[in-house]
């Protein structure tokens, strides 16, 4: 049977999901950990991980013109949509390759190398929390919902081979390729957000995104004492878009507490209150991706 | 000049920064949120009319009685947007495809034709008639943001500035380098907390290899002993602005207003700021 996958995800970035996600790992059993954040990846900073595997990822391919066979025609920069042939002087180059191969196979010259490019690397750890996958991307690089993909199918595997029952997967900021890539084909999606008008825009657009995909959504509300009005205003644009609402989070120092720690909050902060409603969260979202 | 505000890690206060400086330099700067998965610049910064342009992509269209299911075209794309599936013929996946035209110009039987999706809009609005926004938006489900960003970096200006704000997006990706890309120099906006360190030394090494010139604003800072301070001075890392961490500026945040309602000294700081930045990037006054 293929685990069910629970992705947390929150549209505006900096709402507190990687806190939030470290804190579910350590209360859920048989579960494997996946960081699809794959171009600013936090999750490892809360796990203490110790790598086991490790891979590259070839992201796709990158053209580049053999100014020794280039005859400067100039097709290339005529095909390329993507603004990527740039003409200095006469000689012709490339910048910022979008990798579709369109010069490539019309080059007259044959004059276009296309090689793979390797634009960053995977991880399988054991971590304070259990198994986890986890990746770096090349900064700058392309590509980053293949690699959230990519993470998503390791993490799969690994929990098929151990026999777990979850995928728990900290997802990118934004609605574009990563989080498309982190969101289609889950069992259930939780949203992170704060009462600010960004975070409640933002949990708009996500929402959206999920109904898109068809996958159900379930709202949290962090920082929520910071604008109690706003908070119940969000909490009602998302049951009017189907979804559920989990018990809100207040405005805590421990979040930060904990990163400086380098710990969970339910382990640098064990038995307080907030750790206790974190665990109270886990188990109904979980009971609630069941249903 | 052209300014990127990044970040790497989301949520560091990258908007909030920007439309402050954008408000406070209303004579001489104008901001285009590049942020197109999430644009927020527009929640603070209201009014003005408004109007819009279509962002378009062309994905192929088959037509049947001409495919011969030959493959040539769905083994070409590198995005898995077309494939073959047995008896059905030749399927495209639109929401897969970039929009690089080579499919069309492989085929060898002609069966290809291409026609426009929407991939996101462009607004203009001028607020108060001297501060123009151009906020670039991603439509829910496509995958190209950066030819959204493309679009509203390229958008004509409405008012003649001699700076213009680029609110870039989150994350070290493709979409942050199309933004920061075109920008003469990027200023990085960090928490002082270790995910907003880790994910600011990414930042920089992805700027770094663009060869931009880059320095940093603290947000959330507690003075110049925090995390963010010590680290950027033993990197040799100039700061251009410590935001100070108090709940006030969380509150008004929380109620849309900026950084000029909350701290009344911040106005003529961002004047300096900005006057500072530019003749570091073109040494001389902004025109």
């Amino acid at each position: 049977m293929s685990p069910r996958e629970i992705v947390v995800l929150s549209g505006k970035g900096g709402t507190g999901k990687t806190s939030v996600t470290a804190a579910f790992a350590t209360f859920a059993k048989k579960t494997v950990l996946a960081d699809c954040d794959v171009d600013a990846a936090n999750l490892h900073l809360l796990l203490t991980p110790c790598v086991t595997e490790t891979g590259t990822f070839t992201g796709g391919h990158e053209a580049s013109i053999r100014e020794s066979d280039c005859t400067s025609c100039g097709l290339c920069g005529k095909l390329c949509r993507f603004g990527s042939v740039l003409e200095i002087d006469g000689w012709f180059g490339i910048s910022n390759c979008e990798g579709c191969g369109v010069c490539v196979e019309f080059c007259p010259a044959k004059a276009i190398d296309w090689n793979p490019s390797i634009t960053g690397s995977w991880m399988v750890s054991d971590s304070i929390a259990g198994t986890m996958v986890h990746a770096r991307l090349r900064p700058g690089a392309e590509n980053s919902g293949k690699l959230a993909s990519l993470v998503r199918k390791l993490a799969r595997d690994q929990a098929q081979a151990q026999g777990a029952d979850v995928v728990l997967i900290d997802g990118p900021p934004g609605i574009g390729c990563p989080a498309i890539a982190s969101l289609t084909g889950a069992t259930a999606a939780l949203v992170v957000t704060e009462p600010t008008p960004s975070g409640m825009h933002d949990m708009e657009r996500i929402l959206d995104l999920a109904g898109h995909f068809s996958v159900p959504a379930r709202v949290l509300v962090n920082k929520w004492d910071l604008n109690p009005e706003l908070t119940a205003r969000i909490e009602a644009l998302a049951q009017a878009k189907g979804c559920s609402v989990a018990q809100r989070l207040p405005y805590a120092n421990e979040f930060t507490h904990s990163q400086m720690a380098a710990l969970p909050i339910p382990l640098r902060f064990p038995g307080s209150e907030l750790a206790r409603r974190l665990e109270e969260i886990w188990k109904e979202t979980l009971t609630w991706s069941m249903s | 000049m052209k300014i990127a505000v990044a970040s790497g890690k989301g949520g560091t206060g990258k908007t909030t920064f920007s439309v402050a400086l954008a408000l406070a330099n209303r004579d001489r700067a104008r901001l285009v949120d590049c942020d197109v998965e999430e644009p927020n610049a527009h929640l603070f910064l209201r009014g003005g009319e408004s109007t819009t342009a279509s962002v378009w992509a062309s994905v192929p269209v088959v037509d049947a009685s001409r495919c011969d299911s030959c493959g040539r075209c769905a083994s070409f794309c590198q995005y898995n947007a077309l494939a073959l599936a047995g008896s059905a013929g030749l399927m495209v996946f639109p929401e897969l495809c970039h929009d690089c035209g080579g499919c069309i110009l492989v085929c060898p039987s002609k069966a290809l034709s291409e026609r426009k999706v929407l991939r996101g809009t462009v607004e203009t609005r001028v607020i108060d008639g001297t501060l123009e926004l151009v906020t670039g938006r991603l439509e829910v489900g496509s995958p190209s943001a950066p030819t959204v960003i493309r679009a509203a970096i390229e958008n004509p200006p409405a008012l003649q500035r001699g700076v213009t704000i680029f609110d870039a997006p989150p994350g070290t990706a493709c979409s942050f380098a199309s933004c920061v890309h075109q920008a003469d120099h990027c200023v990085l906006v960090t928490d002082p907390t270790p995910f907003g360190l880790h994910d600011l030394e990414l930042a920089i090494e992805a700027i770094q290899a663009m060869t931009k010139p880059f320095s940093v604003v603290i947000n959330r800072s507690s003075g110049d002993d925090d995390l963010a301070s010590r680290h950027c001075r033993r990197r040799g890392i100039p700061v251009l602005l410590r935001i100070p961490e108090r709940r006030e500026i969380a509150e008004c945040y929380s109620n849309g207003g900026s950084l000029l309602d909350a701290d009344s000294s911040m106005g003529e700081r961002l004047r300096t700021l900005l006057d500072d930045l530019h003749f570091q990037v073109s040494g001389g006054p902004i025109q």
